[in-house]
């Protein structure tokens, strides 16, 4: 089967516009959570496209359109597309879509009537608005679709483009995802929950934590058949090895309590990567800071690695951005390439004190180097899970 | 509340509306084809909701069917106006 390799990446988070920004001041320790919230504070869409083009883009398209320029220029096909469109897909994952859209379009329908409802509306919010986006504005002609999964969108995402270029359906694939859902609506219904951390602090895996921080952005890898990149001359930023996803069956929003279905992504992706425990440098946790997932994440990663558990650094981006939601495994995807090309393991930013059979290594404090056993590239694996028990992992290796 | 409207007050809103939509405001002139300045199908429907609310009027789709430049636009509406 042909390998799939990673050659752009791009993303727009609460660290600020940029892959490199998000990478390098999460390792030193910065936090884009304030007051309880993980705004992209400074993102203007203008900055980044026509004000036509950003009419026509509900904020969580927007952060997609600047998160996949970033991704493309990065893989180095700014000046053109390196292969058959027809033979490029894109594949963007999404929690929810367009839902400021919506919110603001269900006002003027309240306040004003249907005759105020926007001709927008409906391709604005759309849950398939953002692979649609990328598709238009990169032409892009391969498969072209978006994948809903809560929380797990990003991962299956790319896990789903992955697939698409092993089996020949694309040469490439766009992939990622994109969430913006700071908007009245969604905070009250996350809060009405109990999911939202009510002191408004991110620290997955800490006995003291008590739910995640709402964040937004997005994420977005340029994916390559290997042998084709190689032929193009591409920079080759790393390997996607493989990918597991399952199912809880168990409850609508809460993780099944040891974690079965977690544990069942994360051995399938290491099974579909010809990997075993052992192979395994660095764990990029879903880590929500919620109490449920941050045990049974824990409780899984026992299952799948045994004793290896407590010998690999694992770490929440979630500590430093919040929970984008749909876009978490794409913007942590990202992350954990660049993680593994410098060879450090991230810190699990605020993680201080211990709970009850929590005992594995969550990388307190600071950033620190990673140890590979046998000097190849170092992998790690990039879980995500999604209410509805959707899981999701994704085995990635540096160049 | 309908506004009064004269073509001299319609071509202004058009104009306004076109722009707002993204056009390049040195490039809306009568003249000007809904083509060359960027305007499709989706900001038509969007500027008949605006003049439809300001001049109480009613456009259909069929209404600009052959529709080609700004002057066509600004004159369907007058027309409509009445």
């Amino acid at each position: 089967m042909r390998d799939v390799v990673i050659t752009g990446v791009g993303a727009v988070t609460p660290l600020g516009a940029g892959a490199r920004a998000l990478h390098e001041r999460w390792t030193s320790g910065a936090c884009g959570i304030r007051d309880g919230e993980a705004p992209c504070a400074d993102f203007d869409a203008t900055d980044h496209m026509t004000s036509k083009e950003a009419r026509r883009a509900d904020r969580s398209t927007q952060l997609a359109i600047a998160a996949g320029d970033e991704a493309l220029a990065d893989a180095g096909w700014d000046e053109g597309l390196p292969y058959d469109p027809d033979l490029i897909g894109c594949v963007l994952g999404t929690g929810i879509g367009g839902i400021a859209t919506l919110e603001g379009n269900h006002d003027s329908l309240r306040d004003t009537g249907p005759a105020s409802v926007s001709p927008l509306a409906i391709p604005l919010m759309m849950s398939n608005a953002g692979s649609a986006a990328l598709s238009l504005r990169h032409d892009l002609r391969g498969p072209v679709f978006s994948v809903v999964s809560a929380c797990a969108a990003g991962s299956h995402a790319i896990g789903t483009a992955l697939r698409m270029i092993q089996h020949g359906e694309a040469d490439a694939v766009v992939t990622g995802a994109a969430e913006a859902p700071l908007t009245p609506l969604s905070r009250a219904a996350f809060k009405r929950m109990n999911a939202v951390s009510p002191t408004g602090v991110s620290r997955p895996f800490d006995a003291r934590r008590d739910g995640f921080v709402m964040g937004e952005g997005a994420g977005v890898l340029v994916l390559e058949a290997g042998d084709a990149a190689r032929a193009r001359g591409a920079r080759i930023l790393g390997t996607i090895r493989g990918y597991g996803a399952s199912g809880d069956a168990h409850h609508i929003t809460a993780p099944h309590r040891e974690g079965r279905g977690g544990a069942r992504a994360m051995s399938v992706a290491l099974s579909d990567s010809g990997l075993t425990p052992e192979d395994i440098d660095y764990v990029n946790a879903h880590g929500t800071s919620t109490q449920l997932n941050d045990r049974a994440e824990t409780l899984a990663l026992k299952v799948v690695f045994g004793d290896r558990a407590t010998q690999i650094p694992i770490s929440s981006t979630k500590s430093a951005i919040g929970h984008l939601l749909g876009a978490a495994g794409a913007v942590e995807a990202v992350a954990t390439l660049l993680a593994l090309r410098d060879r450090i393991a991230p810190p699990t930013i605020g993680w201080e004190e211990p709970d009850e059979g929590m005992d594995l290594d969550y990388v307190p404090g600071t950033a620190r180097p990673l140890e590979m056993s046998n000097g190849r590239p170092p992998i790690a694996i990039s879980n995500s899970f999604g209410f509805g028990g959707h899981n999701a992992t994704l085995c990635v290796q540096a160049a | 509340m309908a506004t009064t409207a004269t073509p001299q007050s319609v071509e202004e809103t058009v104009t306004e509306s076109l722009v707002n939509f993204g056009a390049d405001a040195d490039a809306v002139n009568r003249d000007a084809t809904l083509e060359d300045i960027d305007i499709d199908s989706l900001d038509l429907v969007e500027l008949t909701q605006v003049v439809e609310e300001k001049y109480d009027i009613d456009l259909e789709g069929s209404d600009f069917k052959n529709i080609k430049t700004v002057g066509d636009v600004v004159d369907l509406i007058v027309a409509k106006v009445g």
